[in-house]
């Protein structure tokens, strides 16, 4: 019954998502054309990176702020190792930016598991610090696109099947995200502590151990996002991504992933992710103003909350109902 | 009307009672927590509520302080029908009570904690901060307590936080004091001082209702008792007529209602031993043994610490120390997994809070914590699961349109096969019962006992908590009494009677 509810909401998404394309294409044909959707879905690659780390996070009834500073930090960290050190490959490079990344992850998540700090107190104070320490070892200098080496660059461009690499990184931590949540015990302790603590530590699952490992999956994935963010723009500075976790959880959010936990997929966070993606996309090339393309992303956040509050609503119905026929 | 009050005035039975319930029922969807029950409280005296856990007091508290409506029945102040709709009205009516665990607010200071809601103004219609410090001095004063109004109530102990709690009640210039527990969390000494406190209360002509599960206060400072059982009124009059006996005889008396299913004691090899087991605040000097196929009871008082016990052999607490023998080897238990590796599984009291993740299918829930088996490296062997699952559905019959069905959409029975499945789903050696059927309907009841039965038969050895005096009788071989974090009895099939459990729990000797 809930099953249906919550991938029909999942559906709801996806025709949202359709029926804006459709609106859009009405005016401008060319924008769903398969080219220009597979730029469309590049563009927003790294926030289905993102949102993916955010889901496992928020899944398990905390909250990840840190991720866009993680990945200013990481971004500028290579490239900074790509300034110094032109000929280091580019695997090199992406273990660095993953390991600095995971790190990172794991620096907030033993501050919540071991210190019990609030989620969100720790990542707001780790924002803030990642970003500090940009600036200490940039000096707020900006490391630009002539002084990266063509390799560095080239990499998330690189075309494979028709498809940038970056797609093809985005779509295969899909697949490995889903594999993960579905089909692993690692996954199924995500969901466990989200949907009920108590009943978790009574099922011999250790909570914070968990929460530690949803912040080092995010870590790792802003580390990764962050070497392919300033890779792909070509620059690196103190601001880069500013603000963006704040997206990264609204894609959650619209996605259908419960911010108090325990209720989510990951169909949730990457339809989430693309209906952003379509409307950040869309707008500018409809003339929309910047002003308002801001009003409508948070439009749809009002939205989607409220479809979650109301779903939650009528499953307060089913319960009752169920309890009359019981007694 | 004038006429009455004189005639009343010249006759010699009891004066008007303050406060009277009369023929108060409440019933809840499903359940009757009150049935046709009557109450009064005089002034200047002191009735005991008694009766067991369930028989329905704290559902007459919040009648009486405005927090539930009665379904039928009347309240009476001063022989005046009246209605409490709110809590304030109740309050204006100078009904006050102290609660079993006092809702103050810790990070206010204590004289704000006495006044708020009704803080003395001053002209201007603001806060009269000094008149409420001095107040709240004077409050203190009278009641002896030795506590700084601007002091914050989180550096106070519980039992000065309880002496606030009274203080608040004296503050709205009560004229009936309920007291609820009063003495769980006091020392004894602290305890002396409260006695003496009602006296006093008593004297300035108040009515108290006390309630409580201690024999020995309830005869040391009541004037009445009132009986309740099973939601039901069943005897009141003066302590002085009655003797202890004659007051668990009514606590208790009834029929068994219940059909337990038959079943051979169980004479197993010992598959638990537990020595010596302590923990610093809750238990201390637990020792027993379990023998397989057998039903061991656990009975006790609510906050006797039974569940802490079995809590701590389950690896949620950390006990202090004692040692835990399983088929005869001794085993180290610091953590869950450490218990259900022994083969210890516990289902939890409060089912909603601790047990089944509500948000999750059925075969998730089942096997959440016998994943080990059913995965390889972390990953998940979706067939294996489903085969463990519908093994265990269909051996408790749980009947769900899917396995896939999320767990809130059960009925409560259900919900709790879920949580005896999952539990029954890791093999376990030894199962601890955590009051199996509390809040479940009669037929759910019925069908857990009978799975109890055919469990023991089985060879498991079976641990259960439960304050059902019937339940305990009608399912356990053995029975242990615990009370005040101690085990005060070990009673043997033969010398199970209501009246002996009651005894042993309340301490009357």
């Amino acid at each position: 019954m809930l099953k249906r509810l919550v991938t029909s909401r999942e559906a709801i998404l996806l025709g949202a998502i359709v029926v804006l394309l459709g609106l859009i294409a009405t005016r401008f044909p060319a924008f769903v054309a398969p080219a220009n959707l597979a730029n469309v879905f590049n563009d927003t690659s790294p926030l289905i990176l993102l949102a993916l780390g955010q889901m496992v996070v928020i899944l398990t009834k905390c909250i990840d702020l840190s991720v866009a500073a993680n990945l200013a930090l990481s971004g500028m960290v290579v490239s900074m190792l790509n300034v110094v050190a032109p000929g280091v490959p580019v695997p090199v490079i992406l273990v660095v930016a993953v390991g600095l990344g995971t790190l990172m992850g794991m620096f907030n998540g033993l501050l919540v598991w071991k210190v019990s700090i609030p989620p969100i107190v720790v990542t707001l104070g780790t924002m803030t610090i990642y970003r500090g320490i940009i600036f200490l070892i940039s000096n707020g200098k900006w490391v630009n696109s002539h002084e990266m080496s063509p390799a560095f660059k080239a990499f998330p461009r690189a075309a494979f099947l028709g498809l940038p690499v970056l797609s093809w990184i985005a779509i295969f931590a899909v697949i490995a995200f889903f594999v993960l949540m579905t089909r692993t015990t690692l996954g199924r302790a995500f969901y466990a502590v989200g949907g009920h603590p108590h009943a978790a530590v009574y099922a011999g699952i250790n909570v914070g151990r968990t929460q530690f490992w949803a912040y080092t999956l995010s870590g790792a994935l802003a580390g990764l996002t962050g070497y392919l963010w300033v890779s792909r723009y070509a620059v690196a500075y103190v601001d880069i991504a500013g603000g963006f976790e704040l997206t990264v959880v609204a894609a959650c959010v619209i996605g259908g992933i419960s911010i108090a936990g325990g209720l989510g997929s990951v169909g949730g966070a990457l339809l989430g992710a693309l209906f952003l993606g379509v409307v950040s996309n869309a707008l500018p090339v409809i003339n929309v103003s910047p002003f308002w393309q801001l009003a409508i992303s948070g439009g749809a956040i009002i939205i989607a909350v409220a479809f979650n509050a109301q779903a939650n609503r009528t499953k307060g119905r089913v319960i009752l109902k169920s309890a009359e026929h019981a007694a | 009307m004038i006429y009455q009050t004189h005639a009343e005035a010249e006759d010699v039975s009891p004066p008007t009672p303050i406060l009277a319930l009369d023929g108060i029922t409440k019933t809840f969807p499903g359940v009757k927590a009150l049935s046709d029950v009557s109450l009064s409280l005089y002034p200047g005296q002191v009735t005991a509520l008694v009766g067991e856990n369930g028989a329905g007091k704290s559902t007459v508290v919040k009648i009486l302080t405005g927090i539930y409506q009665p379904t039928e029945g009347r309240i009476l102040v001063d022989g005046t029908e009246t209605r409490f709709p709110t809590a304030q009205d109740a309050a204006d009516a100078g009904i006050t009570a102290i609660h079993q665990e006092t809702v103050l607010f810790d990070e206010l200071s204590v004289a704000e904690n006495i006044f708020l809601g009704h803080a003395p103004r001053n002209r201007f219609g603001l806060i009269d901060w000094a008149a409420m410090a001095r107040m709240s001095r004077e409050i203190l004063d009278g009641i002896g307590a030795e506590i700084d109004p601007g002091a914050k109530l989180r550096d106070l102990g519980i039992a000065n936080k309880h002496l606030v709690a009274i203080a608040r009640a004296l503050s709205i210039d009560a004229r009936v004091v309920i007291m609820d527990e009063p003495t769980a969390a006091l020392s004894h000494k602290e305890i002396q001082e409260l006695y003496e406190l009602v006296e006093q209360l008593k004297g300035q002509g108040k009515a108290i209702l006390f309630i409580s599960h201690k024999f020995d206060e309830i005869f040391r400072i009541a004037d009445n008792y009132t009986v309740f059982r099973d939601g039901q009124f069943v005897g009141e009059g003066k302590i002085a007529d009655v003797t202890n006996d004659a007051l668990v005889k009514l606590m208790v008396g009834r029929e068994v209602a219940n059909i337990f299913p038959a079943r051979p004691p169980g004479r197993g090899d010992v598959v638990l031993e537990v020595e010596n087991y302590n923990h610093p605040t809750e238990f201390a000097d637990i020792g027993f043994c379990l023998r397989s196929g057998e039903i061991l009871g656990f009975y006790g008082l609510v906050g006797a610490g039974r569940s802490e016990a079995m809590q701590a052999l389950f690896g949620i607490t950390r006990a202090s120390g004692g040692t835990i023998r399983i088929d005869g080897q001794e085993v180290t238990i610091r953590a869950t997994a450490d218990a259900a590796n022994n083969g210890i599984v516990y289902v939890p009291e409060d089912r909603g809070k601790q047990g089944a993740i509500i948000a999750m299918p059925i075969f998730q829930n089942i096997t959440l914590p016998s994943l080990s088996r059913t995965s390889h490296n972390g990953f998940i062997r979706l067939a294996e699961e489903f085969k463990l699952a519908r093994d265990f559905t269909e051996r408790l019959d749980l009947r769900a349109a899917s396995l896939d069905t999320k767990v809130e959409s059960l009925s409560g029975g259900n919900q709790q096969k879920v949580v005896i499945a999952k539990w029954l789903a890791t093999m376990p050696k030894i199962i601890i019962l955590d009051e199996p059927t509390k809040g479940i309907d009669i037929g759910s009841k019925a069908a857990v006992h009978e799975f109890m039965a055919e469990l023991a038969a089985e060879g498991l050895a079976i641990i259960m908590v439960s304050s059902e005096i019937p339940e305990v009788l009608g399912m356990s071989d053995r029975i242990i009494v615990m009370r005040e974090g101690r085990i005060v009895a070990e009673v043997a099939h033969d010398d199970m009677t209501p009246e002996t459990l009651v005894r042993h729990a309340a301490g009357i000797t």
